[in-house]
């Protein structure tokens, strides 16, 4: 040991400075560890946001899109279908969708953003299966005076024409809504909000 | 010869000095009983655990597409292969069992009280990594009940304000659970985990030995340096670490042999049990190895119940217990949280239940009862009558702890003996 005076403000700075800068480094070093939990670019490819051309669709006529292996409808509802989602509200379990279903903008009556086109996830709120579209009066077989909707084979759960469940059926809760926003007049962009993407 | 190769070996490793310290000279107090078997039990169990564990990944192949598939493939065509899985399923609830018995005793005799919280918490620690293994082991078959059981678990965490949802896509390696998330948990359950727990249960095992085994009547053997009358002492030889700070009670037998035979003969017992299971009941009635796991993971058929294998029902019933997503998912955080600050909720300085109140005896078992209930309640098919039965349990899992808090601090207890009961 040498005999030189302790400079112990010097020491505290070195012990300070060395602990920061091995901080820094081990942040650092972390960062590819926890990045690389994040979805991969395939993961993120195959979960990107569909665009959906919807020109083409009839009114009262549906199309299926998948988006991250999921099936999306989009369903052009005719002005009487739309005059008639006020006519059955009380049957169904949360006709103003306060349930957290669908983004801030399709908190309505129609669950869209144009009162036109409904865009939901076509699984079914109970266990996940794919209900079927029943229309021009097939539906009225499952629930009186309401002559469009969706039934889902496997459990018997009931939807109207804004993907919002009837009272009465094992699903639990609305058809969700997924986030999407209209490119332009014609085209339908699913996946992101606007603004968010 | 040997001796000078012992010799050898000593100079250069202390392996004798250990083996004396923790097994032949550790003084441990002779009326152990019957639930002093159980940590013993859970070892040889964690050595079952990693090496069949071992051997499966032999023949196991952690993807979607072939994980399935290799899982039946040991069943069906690996030599002995079945009997391996079986030994590994069979393994995770006697895990379990001997655990939550281990768990009950520490409660019952009050081994968490001080000086033992640390070795409390250890063990806390060991049981919460041991839930995080069992439930990522249980999603590599990718059979039905893997995929929607880690759907369901792995959507609690969306429950968190804000970053819930992100942390979801981040923990899954994708939008949905996949065979990315399929491939992390093989990597976390067969290294990452298991490592940690071998770890924990070192550490575990050196605050045991550092503090001292308790025992059915709560008093410690280890007295203050000066403080008995030669006569009073141990007539053992105990390793002089323990000698030199403490006087020892002559109520103490060295832990090998004597705690260590014991133990065999409950190891014959259990194996007994275990055998049962393995060959002629692996499945359990479905409790072991539930039956929707028996058909591959399908994402877009729900089963119609989803249920966690039974050692998580308990917790599960809390969950659903709570109407409210992100307060389920707190409750049911909170009753294990509640668990690991035991040591400090109870302001009892008697520990063993022989020793204290009545109402104390009453709390425990109406504690263990409602464990017990929870877990069924959360491990049958929901009907609305179970749903108000869990929220009275909830609250009587929980009230527990708050009658314990509340009580402990002045509790009427008997007086302890000097020295252990005959």
């Amino acid at each position: 040991m040498s005999n030189a005076p302790v400079d112990n403000g010097r020491r505290r700075f070195l012990t300070i400075a060395t602990s920061v800068v091995g901080g820094v480094g081990v942040v650092g070093a972390a960062v590819p560890f926890i990045a690389s939990w994040n979805p991969s670019a395939k993961a993120r490819a195959a979960g990107a946001d569909v665009e959906a051309d919807i020109s083409k669709i009839e009114p009262g006529q549906m199309l299926r899109v998948e988006w991250r292996s999921k099936p999306v409808w989009i369903v052009r509802r005719t002005p009487e279908t739309l005059k008639s989602l006020a006519d059955h509200e009380d049957k169904l379990r949360d006709p103003e969708s306060l349930q957290p279903q669908q983004p801030v903008f399709a908190q309505n009556r129609y669950r869209s953003l144009k009162e036109e086109y409904m865009v939901v996830l076509g699984i079914c709120t109970h266990l996940g299966c794919s209900p079927q579209h029943l229309k021009d009066g097939a539906f009225a077989e499952q629930v009186e005076g309401v002559p469009d909707g969706f039934f889902c084979p496997c459990h018997g759960s009931k939807f109207d024409m804004a993907g919002r469940v009837f009272e009465s059926v094992p699903a639990p809760l609305n058809l969700v809504v997924p986030p999407h926003y209209y490119v332009d007049d014609n085209t339908i962009l699913i996946g992101s909000s606007e603004g968010a993407a | 010869m040997s001796n000078k190769l012992l010799d050898w070996i000593e100079y250069r490793i202390p392996m004798m000095r250990v083996a004396k310290m923790h097994a032949a000279e550790y003084p441990a107090p002779k009326n152990m009983n019957f639930w002093y078997v159980f940590g013993f039990l859970a070892t040889i169990v964690l050595i079952n655990q990693i090496v069949t564990g071992i051997w499966l990944t032999m023949s196991f192949e952690p993807s979607a597409e072939r994980a399935f598939a290799s899982v039946e493939y040991i069943m069906r065509e690996v030599e002995y292969g079945y009997i391996l899985r079986y030994m590994h399923s069979t393994g995770a609830s006697a895990f379990f069992i001997v655990v939550y018995l281990h768990m009950f005793r520490g409660m019952i005799y009050g081994s968490y009280q001080k000086p033992r919280e640390l070795l409390w918490v250890f063990g806390m620690f060991i049981y919460l990594a041991l839930m995080a293994e069992a439930f990522m082991g249980y999603v590599l078959p990718w059979g039905q009940m893997s995929y929607w059981g880690a759907q369901v678990i792995v959507s609690l965490f969306s429950a968190i304000p804000v970053i819930g949802e992100d942390l979801v896509i981040w923990i899954q390696g994708d939008y949905v659970i996949s065979g990315a998330t399929l491939n992390r948990f093989f990597a976390l359950h067969v290294i990452a985990l298991p490592l940690v727990i071998v770890i924990l249960v070192f550490l575990h095992i050196v605050a045991l030995h550092e503090v001292g085994s308790n025992n059915p009547d709560g008093v410690e053997v280890k007295r203050k340096k000066g403080s008995l009358k030669e006569e009073e002492k141990t007539k053992w030889k105990m390793h002089e670490y323990y000698t030199n700070k403490y006087d020892i009670v002559d109520d103490v037998v060295p832990f090998f042999p004597h705690i260590v035979l014991k133990d065999l003969v409950a190891f014959t017992i259990f194996l007994l049990g275990f055998a049962y299971v393995l060959f002629f009941n692996p499945e359990m009635g479905g409790y072991f190895l539930e039956h929707p796991n028996f058909e591959q993971a399908n994402p877009l058929k729900t089963p119609q119940h989803i249920f966690p294998v039974w050692y998580f029902t308990p917790f599960y019933a809390i969950l659903k217990a709570v109407p409210d997503k992100l307060g389920g998912v707190i409750a049911m955080f909170s009753a294990i949280i509640m668990l690991v600050l035991l040591p400090w909720i109870d302001r009892g300085r008697v520990k063993s239940w022989r020793y204290r109140s009545g109402i104390h005896r009453y709390n425990l078992l109406v504690f263990a009862a409602v464990f017990i209930f929870l877990g069924y309640l959360g491990g049958t098919p929901q009907e609305p009558w179970k749903i108000t039965a869990s929220q009275i349990c909830t609250f009587l899992y929980f009230g527990f702890f708050a009658l314990l808090w509340l009580y402990s601090k002045n509790e009427k207890t008997k007086p302890l003996p000097e020295r252990i009961s005959k």
